[in-house]
């Protein structure tokens, strides 16, 4: 019985939290606009196969009889030179922008975060040293430079455009949370923590940690956009997503030859990768504000 | 009675916010006289520091309207003027000492290069070269009674206390102020013994150039033994107005009272009374007289109508229907 | 502040360089497949592909790689490029210059217009001002800076045939004498103002396609910066001393506001010299950005190697200079240890 009512009053404080939560997201009528584009372009995605018009244009296809028609009823976003539907290219092609982005900030934030908090906590120790001085190293170099340095060293593709992405985004989380972590070391609540004989591991976790997720979680939305950003660069010059797999950043290279005459090759994939970013930019804004920041 | 020096005539400001419209001050009316030492009392939030930033035009415009009222400085009105003229008085005659010293001071400038700049807007006859300047800054500070202000011209704001801040910030208001001088909440961050020193500091000042003085400020005692006349406000208007002794030791209004009883006694009972309920939203304020859902002598025509002020003596008057 | 704190910073420096060039190698070193191959092409016999190994050290443990390179760096020699044939020292410093003149301009227009914009947005807070500005530098900020090159090349190129696409002169033109390598500068020096506007025209697409984006950054910063400095209380006592508004806004409320955006600018300066690679590739700059494109879509690894040291370099300069500035605006970082009481 007593345990009954505990769980509904923390069934509901987390119902409170969450409206709460939901106002303060929502205050910016931006966030749900925002919020709204990302949900579609994520549907989209998923659903590919079964929502794009020409799904088979979506791989191997070649039809020079429907190349390059301008935009029409049939193939909104028009054709491409080899007479795929570029639209259904896009859908695909925010496939793997998203994996992209998913896959990266899965890696890089547990990793950038744990060294993050390792190295805040034991402040003024070798470990922080040997952490941040390896931070710096990687942070000396402009980040877009380095990931196609390592893209470049190894055979093009999507995962080692994945890799490179994160061997050179990883050390901004450490920063971040470096920051948070040393100055919360002296903090009450944490030496109160070590005096009851808390495990490191239970300090860094339970007790820096939580302090630390307003800002991990926004910067992940935001993140979001730009590690989609960086992959577009990336497959921009090749060094991506292979051809014919459909991608947001290679269709606008291919594209750039058809200028200014078949411009819908060009410029609905720019749109498309701008559509996306801004989306999650704005998401961000909203989580930004959701956290009251 | 000499012809007031500042006179503000049922002010009304209000202020567009995103969920509708705040309406802070709902009819303020208060008189200065010259050398007077006016008081202006009332708990946080209920408009003290709105009525002092509208007499200077500092409240930013767009979100702030003034619907209604005037702002009368020797005889003219200020919310009509024009900005040369608005310059004029803020450079030399009316100045404002803010709540927070340390938030007063920019944070990015010597002390120097700010009280310097304001002097040399202040636009005083006698200060032309750069010289002149600076030495009219040592004596300003000297004035306040900081030691060694030479040193002091040279430092950024963050690597000097509180107390010396707070007299920086007096010396500022001092050079642009000739006939009034606005103190909010003066030394409210500072420790009791060093406010009581900025208050004495400002007392001698004031008196030394007999320009009138009107000291913000949400402690009673501070109040009492400083000024000549007190009025007390509540949620955007004036409810009591009298001489200070008498305002003390006779409160009409049902709000003054129950803040004078709310002062811990060292006789008698000790703890004091304080008054139930809290001050009203802006934005949807209670109708008539601002005060009747805490009174306990509220009647019907309260609820409906704003009181007016009741004259009960010489100086001393009262917005309450009781009277 | 001054020289114990650049000195500092050098040394430093110096050690992240070394780390930098050790994190490089070991990439570079660690991929699949043949460099002496590669390099000699798949019809070179056998036994030239083991020469060049063996002369490349290519079959030795990586620490000896590693060691040769770093020996023979610290000479200046950086191997020989397997693109070019010449000595990657003398490729850098052949392309070096139009790459840091692209990276000047850009930085300078990021900069400026940034702020400037970013300061009249937030003057005039929540006028139509305001929202056009707020929404060119959404806009700006989520478009890659490749959509930017393309959508110019576009307009004025094509369209209103404004400016060139190709090159730093037109062909017409003859380069004047090079003291600073620069053109533009070049051009003034030599005072020819015709060769100075034709190089400026010629520079102007490029940087503003790479500005773009960190400029939308710089103004969103600053306008943030501004509206949240505007209502603060020293604007206001400074206001009630009579203080005229015009040095309020330029001096009063500047000043604090930059600091963010200073802070923000080495970022973006990161983001610019990282999307000169894209910018240099389609505009055709002969600068170390193209060099550095092409150099890895070749794996020419010599080459990959000493330009990402060289933009390292840069940036790590560019850091300082920017945390220099930063001290300058913020006596609070510079003083912080130094309170009186």
């Amino acid at each position: 019985m007593r345990e009954n009512i505990n769980e509904s009053k923390k069934k509901l404080k987390m119902w409170e939290n969450t409206r709460r939560n939901w106002y303060n997201y929502s205050r910016n009528p931006l966030s749900i606009i925002g919020l709204l584009v990302i949900c579609i372009i994520i549907l989209v995605t998923v659903f590919a196969p079964y929502v794009s018009p020409h799904p088979k244009s979506a791989d191997k296809f070649i039809d020079f009889d429907e190349a390059n028609r301008p935009p029409s009823s049939i193939h909104i976003c028009g054709t491409d030179q080899y007479g795929r539907d570029v639209l259904t290219r896009i859908f695909f092609g925010y496939r793997y922008s998203l994996i992209m982005g998913i896959v990266v900030l899965a890696i890089v934030t547990p990793l950038g975060v744990l060294l993050g908090l390792t190295a805040g906590y034991f402040k003024d120790s070798w470990i922080e040293t040997i952490i941040m001085r390896i931070t710096d190293i990687f942070v000396a170099v402009p980040p877009l430079i380095l990931a196609l340095a390592v893209c470049s060293v190894l055979t093009p593709g999507l995962f080692h455009a994945m890799m490179a992405v994160c061997l050179m985004w990883w050390p901004w989380y450490t920063r971040m949370v470096y920051g948070i972590s040393s100055s919360l070391k002296g903090e009450f609540f944490v030496q109160a923590a070590e005096l009851t004989g808390a495990s490191n591991l239970h300090i860094l976790l339970r007790e820096i940690l939580p302090n630390c997720m307003a800002p991990i979680l926004t910067k992940m939305s935001l993140d979001m956009g730009w590690v989609i950003l960086i992959g577009a660069s990336l497959s921009f010059v090749g060094l991506g997503v292979q051809p014919p797999t459909p991608d947001l950043g290679s269709m606008v290279a291919e594209g750039c030859k058809y200028l200014p005459d078949q411009w819908w090759i060009s410029v609905f994939p720019a749109i498309a990768i701008m559509l996306v970013v801004l989306g999650f930019n704005l998401v961000g804004d909203g989580v930004r504000d959701m956290f009251g920041a | 009675m000499s012809k007031p020096l500042l006179e503000i005539r049922n002010l009304h400001v209000w202020f567009k916010v995103f969920g509708g419209i705040l309406k802070v001050l709902d009819g303020v009316d208060l008189i200065v006289r010259p050398g007077e030492k006016i008081g202006l009392v009332g708990e946080m939030g209920c408009g003290k520091t709105t009525t002092m930033k509208s007499i200077m035009k500092l409240l930013p415009i767009p979100p702030a309207i003034i619907p209604e009222g005037e702002i009368i400085y020797k005889g003219k009105n200020i919310l009509k003027m024009s900005s040369e003229e608005l310059q004029r008085i803020r450079r030399k005659e009316i100045s404002m000492i803010f709540e927070d010293p340390t938030a007063a001071l920019n944070p990015v400038f010597t002390i120097g290069q700010q009280l310097q700049d304001a002097i040399k807007f202040s636009g005083s006859n006698n200060v032309k070269t750069k010289k002149d300047i600076k030495n009219r800054a040592i004596q300003a500070l000297k004035e306040v009674s900081l030691p060694d202000p030479e040193r002091i011209l040279r430092y950024y704001p963050l690597q000097l206390s509180g107390g010396m801040r707070q007299r920086i910030c007096i010396s500022m208001a001092l050079i642009s102020s000739s006939e009034l001088l606005i103190a909010d909440e003066p030394g409210t961050s500072l420790d009791v013994t060093i406010q009581d020193q900025i208050l004495r500091l400002l007392k001698e000042l004031v008196e030394k150039r007999g320009s009138s003085i009107i000291l913000i400020s949400h402690a009673l005692g501070l109040v009492r033994g400083m000024t000549d006349r007190v009025y007390v406000m509540y949620a955007g208007s004036i409810v009591e107005t009298g001489k200070t002794k008498e305002l003390f030791s006779n409160p009409l209004h049902p709000y003054s009272q129950g803040l004078l009883n709310a002062i811990p006694k060292l006789t008698g009972d000790g703890i004091g009374e304080g008054i139930s309920g809290r001050i009203p939203e802006y934005i949807n304020p209670p109708s008539g007289c601002r005060f009747h859902p805490r009174c306990r002598y509220v009647k019907p025509i309260c609820k409906e109508k704003k009181p007016p002020f009741f004259k009960v003596d010489e100086d001393h008057e009262v917005k309450c229907f009781k009277f | 502040m001054g020289n114990k704190f650049i000195v500092k910073r050098l040394a430093y420096s110096v050690f992240v360089l070394i780390g930098l060039s050790i994190l490089i190698f070991t990439i570079s070193r660690v991929l699949p497949g043949n460099p002496a191959r590669m390099a000699l092409g798949s019809r070179a016999p056998v036994w030239a592909v083991e020469r060049l190994r063996e002369e490349m050290h290519l079959n030795e443990s990586i620490y000896i790689q590693y060691y040769y390179w770093a020996k023979s760096a610290l000479k200046g020699d950086f191997g020989i490029s397997l693109v070019t044939r010449r000595n990657v020292a003398s490729d850098i410093i052949e392309f070096f210059p139009a790459s840091l003149e692209l990276a000047l301009f850009a930085g300078i227009l990021m900069g400026v217009l940034g702020i400037l914009f970013g300061t009249i947005s937030g003057w005039y807070n929540n006028t139509w001002i305001d929202n056009l500005v707020r929404i060119i530098s959404y806009i700006g900020v989520v478009t890659p800076s490749f959509v930017f090159a393309i959508f110019f090349i576009l307009i004025f190129s094509y369209s209103l045939e404004l400016f060139p696409t190709i090159g730093r002169l037109s062909p017409h033109l003859i380069p004047p004498p090079q003291i600073t390598k620069l053109l533009t500068i070049d051009a003034l020096l030599a005072g020819r103002y015709d060769i100075f506007l034709d190089a400026l025209k010629h520079l102007f697409l490029p940087a503003i396609s790479l500005a773009m984006g960190p400029l939308a950054q710089e103004a969103r910063i600053t306008r943030s910066s501004i509206t949240d400095n505007v209502k603060k209380d020293y604007i206001a006592s400074a206001r009630s001393c009579g203080i005229p508004e015009k040095t309020i806004m330029f001096k009063y409320l500047l000043k604090p506001s930059l600091i963010p955006t200073v802070s923000i600018y080495g970022l973006d300066f990161a983001s610019l010299l990282g999307n000169a690679f894209l910018i240099e590739l389609i505009f055709n700059w002969p600068g170390l950005s193209r060099y550095g494109m092409n150099a890895m879509l070749r794996k020419d690894l010599n080459a990959i190697t000493a330009t990402i040291l060289v933009f390292g370099a840069v940036f790590i300069v560019a850091n300082i200079i920017v945390d220099l500035v930063v001290g300058y605006l913020d006596p609070r970082i510079r003083l912080g240890s130094e309170r009186t009481k």
